[in-house]
């Protein structure tokens, strides 16, 4: 480390450095400090820890590497580059990519998490000090002792509910100054009439304090409020996860020299180079270069488009083939994708007007319990005229019909079915998503990318006679293009060796050629390698191989289903469900794949406005629909729907607009998924139910003037704990 | 009684202390990383002396 330390070349030229090195040295503390964090999906043990640390703190430009296991990451500080620490891993047999880390930076430190727990932790202390002092007056303390106890409870009390309490009062005053009424109102009246009613007989000497319940039922909602802050937690780092293994960078053309920049640096009119397999990173118009580009993420067609100078691209497109030059015409948040994630993002609010089961279920609750408690108080006064005996009754019927049982009825159950389907490999992102998956009675799919791998695979390679196999693996080994490399892949794992071919070389936009023994060898499209036919009027996506001076072959390629596609489809049909396939790929297509999983009712050639369209139609008859889809074009019809899926792999605006993400490449756990969250909402029902129970048979023991401290405070466990339990059945 | 002139501070003292640690705990990322401190007790890296 001392090495590293040593001023090395001098950063700075001017004379003052010289004499004052303080720059240099905080500049090169700055180089230290910067943090690298790579996702390490595959590391799952002890023994994982530690190779990587080691491999990492072996290098000479890492300061410190310190894995999170929980998170599956490792983060570096230290000089050295993702690129060689990745390379380092890769050698010590862990994979690795890079994290981007602005994206991740916000969910690093979980400042909302950690308060609600410090409260948490006031809370319980406090209540646990408190419910000592309380036990020794149920059990029988009298006069000065008991009163002693209930001072220092107050003592104790008033500011660990000040500290503890100040997200409800906090939300309570929100609520109430747009005059509204939410779960927080009751909550804080029981607290503060609970706190006021307990002064006030401790100062006259009177029997029963109610110091105790208000600090549990703190408790409780805090425990409450923290199950539903870690599920959305675990959930949005996930997802920020996701979106952050994209590393925006750009390779920009500066005099005829290559620079890699971050997208944020880059203005209209910059030359950018993007090499074959890249991402378009903006907008803009080729001004080098043939190619193909893959657009089935914003368009849903299979088939890449021949591209050339002068052509319009548009970023999240793929490169091919060749590299090509682009010239950026708009940037960043101008960008045709971003536009649509801000559109998207705007219709979240519409989202949000479903009313969850909690809201329904306050809206009913605090204005009955506010009513009762005055009823309850305005009885007691007319009856025996003592303000007193009221108000304290009036305070026992707020704390008894204790809200904590429906305040933890929601959030027990909603973490217990997210965790259920995390480890199934769905990200539930979107607070209600549960209840909302649960009433789905109809199924869209889209086609490519999220029924099929959106990769196509050679059909049937017994077109090629064995000896023209190990030529068509030499000329496919030769280039990028997907339909090539999937021809390698399979040659290959048909045992074929490929034949010294020689003079190899792509023609972008083309396909590749060779010689071989005096002949002309040709892989690639229809028009350049073999017949002149338009690519459109074939059934499936083709390559053409011309052996020299035979007829041209066909290479037939369809888009292999994704993993469990089949069965979920079964699944939901079996189910109950309607499933729908709504493709924006052409018809031959999508009726061969419609046919294949059973489906009878699909559409092909949709355009997104026509999928939107169609998902609003079948709302507006009463369905509700969710949408499972990948691409650009899905986004529109993603946000209309009432649930929807996407896939890991689908672009961050489809991720974004979806309510839950499918962590692995198989569908299969969709129809489960829909079935946990049927008997996530059924449990909810369920607590809720529980709860009025308990309140049926509380609430008359706190009207009759018959509820003590001891009372409440045991039925209030009691119903809290049940309903914990009650989530927990979840299986 | 008049062991309760002790006995209260006392266990107001304990929990307090306990109040602190816990918040010490938090304030120094100590719930971070659950599964890999739970796995790190088996690693024998440091056993012998410890981490500098």
């Amino acid at each position: 480390m001392g090495a590293l330390m040593a001023p090395s070349a001098p950063i700075s030229a001017c004379p003052a450095c010289a004499a004052a090195p303080s720059a240099q040295q905080v500049a090169q503390a700055a180089l230290r400090d910067a943090r690298i964090t790579l996702s390490l999906p595959t590391i799952h043990c002890a023994a994982c820890i530690d190779t990587v640390e080691t491999t990492l703190n072996a290098l000479p430009e890492v300061t410190e590497a310190r894995v999170n296991l929980s998170l599956k990451r490792v983060q570096v500080k230290g000089e050295a580059g993702a690129e060689r620490l990745i390379a380092a891993l890769a050698a010590a047999g862990f994979e690795a990519q890079e994290l981007d880390e602005g994206t991740i930076a916000a969910t690093r430190t979980d400042r909302a998490g950690r308060d609600l727990l410090m409260r948490l932790a006031v809370a319980g202390f406090a209540s646990m000090n408190v419910m000592l002092l309380s036990v020794a007056v149920w059990s029988g303390a009298t006069d000065a002792t008991r009163d002693l106890f209930h001072w220092i409870s107050a003592a104790i009390t008033l500011p660990a509910i000040a500290f503890a309490a100040r997200p409800f009062f906090a939300n309570a005053w929100a609520a109430l100054s747009v005059r509204r009424l939410n779960m927080d109102v009751p909550i804080v009246l029981a607290i503060l009439l609970a706190l006021g009613t307990s002064l006030w007989e401790t100062a006259l000497s009177g029997a029963h304090a109610y110091f105790d319940a208000a600090l549990t039922l703190t408790f409780f909602l805090l425990a409450g409020r923290y199950l539903d802050h870690r599920t959305r937690a675990i959930a949005r780092s996930a997802a920020e996860e996701l979106a952050a293994l994209e590393v925006p960078r750009a390779l920009r053309l500066r005099d005829g020299v290559e620079e890699t920049v971050p997208v944020g640096d880059l203005v209209p009119g910059d030359l950018l180079r993007v090499r074959p397999g890249a991402r378009m990173p903006v907008d803009g118009v080729i001004a080098e270069g043939a190619s193909e580009i893959d657009r089935s993420l914003l368009t849903g067609e299979t088939l890449p488009v021949p591209a050339a100078p002068g052509q319009e691209v548009s970023a999240g497109e793929v490169n091919l083939t060749g590299p090509l030059v682009v010239r950026a015409t708009a940037v960043g948040a101008d960008t045709a994708l971003h536009r649509m994630a801000d559109l998207v993002a705007i219709a979240e609010s519409g989202r949000a007007q479903y009313t969850p089961l909690a809201d329904r279920a306050a809206k009913l609750y605090a204005p009955g319990v506010h009513v009762l408690s005055a009823l309850a108080f305005a009885g007691w006064y007319l009856g025996t005229g003592d303000l007193r005996v009221a108000l304290n009754i009036a305070a026992a019927v707020l704390i008894i019909t204790c809200p904590c049982a429906l305040g933890l009825a929601v959030p027990a159950v909603t973490t217990a079915a997210s965790g259920r389907l995390f480890r199934r490999g769905l990200l539930v992102k979107h607070e209600t998503a549960l209840e909302r998956l649960a009433q789905v009675d109809t199924v869209v799919f889209d086609k490519t990318g999220t029924l099929t791998e959106g990769a196509p695979q050679p059909c049937d390679l017994s077109v090629l006679r064995p000896e023209q196999r190990p030529l068509v693996l030499a000329l496919a080994e030769a280039s990028a293009h997907p339909l090539a490399q999937s021809l390698a892949a399979a040659l290959r794992g048909c045992g074929v060796i490929p034949a010294a071919v020689a003079d190899l070389r792509e023609i972008p936009g083309h396909g590749t050629e060779g010689q071989w023994q005096g002949q002309r060898l040709r892989l690639g499209r229809a028009g350049w390698a073999g017949p002149d036919v338009a690519e459109g009027e074939t059934h499936l996506t083709a390559t053409w191989f011309q052996p020299g001076q035979g007829v041209p072959l066909a290479l037939q390629f369809t888009d292999r289903l994704r993993r469990g596609a089949a069965q979920a489809v079964t699944d939901l049909q079996a189910a109950g469900k309607r499933v729908i396939l709504l493709s924006g790929d052409r018809v031959p297509v999508v009726q061969a794949l419609a046919a294949e999983l059973g489906i009878t009712d699909w559409q092909a050639a949709a355009l997104p406005e026509e999928k939107a369209a169609r998902i609003t139609a079948l709302q507006a008859a009463g369905a509700r629909v969710l949408m499972v889809g990948d691409g650009l074009n899905d986004t529109a019809a993603l946000r209309s729907a009432h649930a929807s899926i996407s896939p890991a792999t689908a672009l961050d605006a489809a991720r974004v607009a979806a309510d839950v993400v499918l962590l692995g490449g198989d569908l299969a756990p969709i129809p489960k998924a829909l079935i946990t969250a049927t008997r996530a909402t059924i449990r909810i029902r369920e607590n809720f139910r529980i709860a009025t129970v308990y309140n049926l048979v509380a609430v008359p023991l706190a009207v009759a003037g018959l509820a003590t401290p001891l009372i409440a405070a045991l039925a209030m466990s009691a119903s809290s704990v049940t309903v914990s339990l009650n989530a927990l059945r979840l299986r | 009684m008049d062991v309760l002139v002790w006995l209260i501070p006392v266990s107001l003292l304990l929990g307090g202390v306990g109040l602190v640690a816990f918040v010490y705990t938090v304030r120094s990322n100590q719930y971070d990383d659950p599964d890999g401190d739970s796995q790190r007790v088996l690693s024998d890296q440091w056993d012998a002396h410890p981490k500098p």
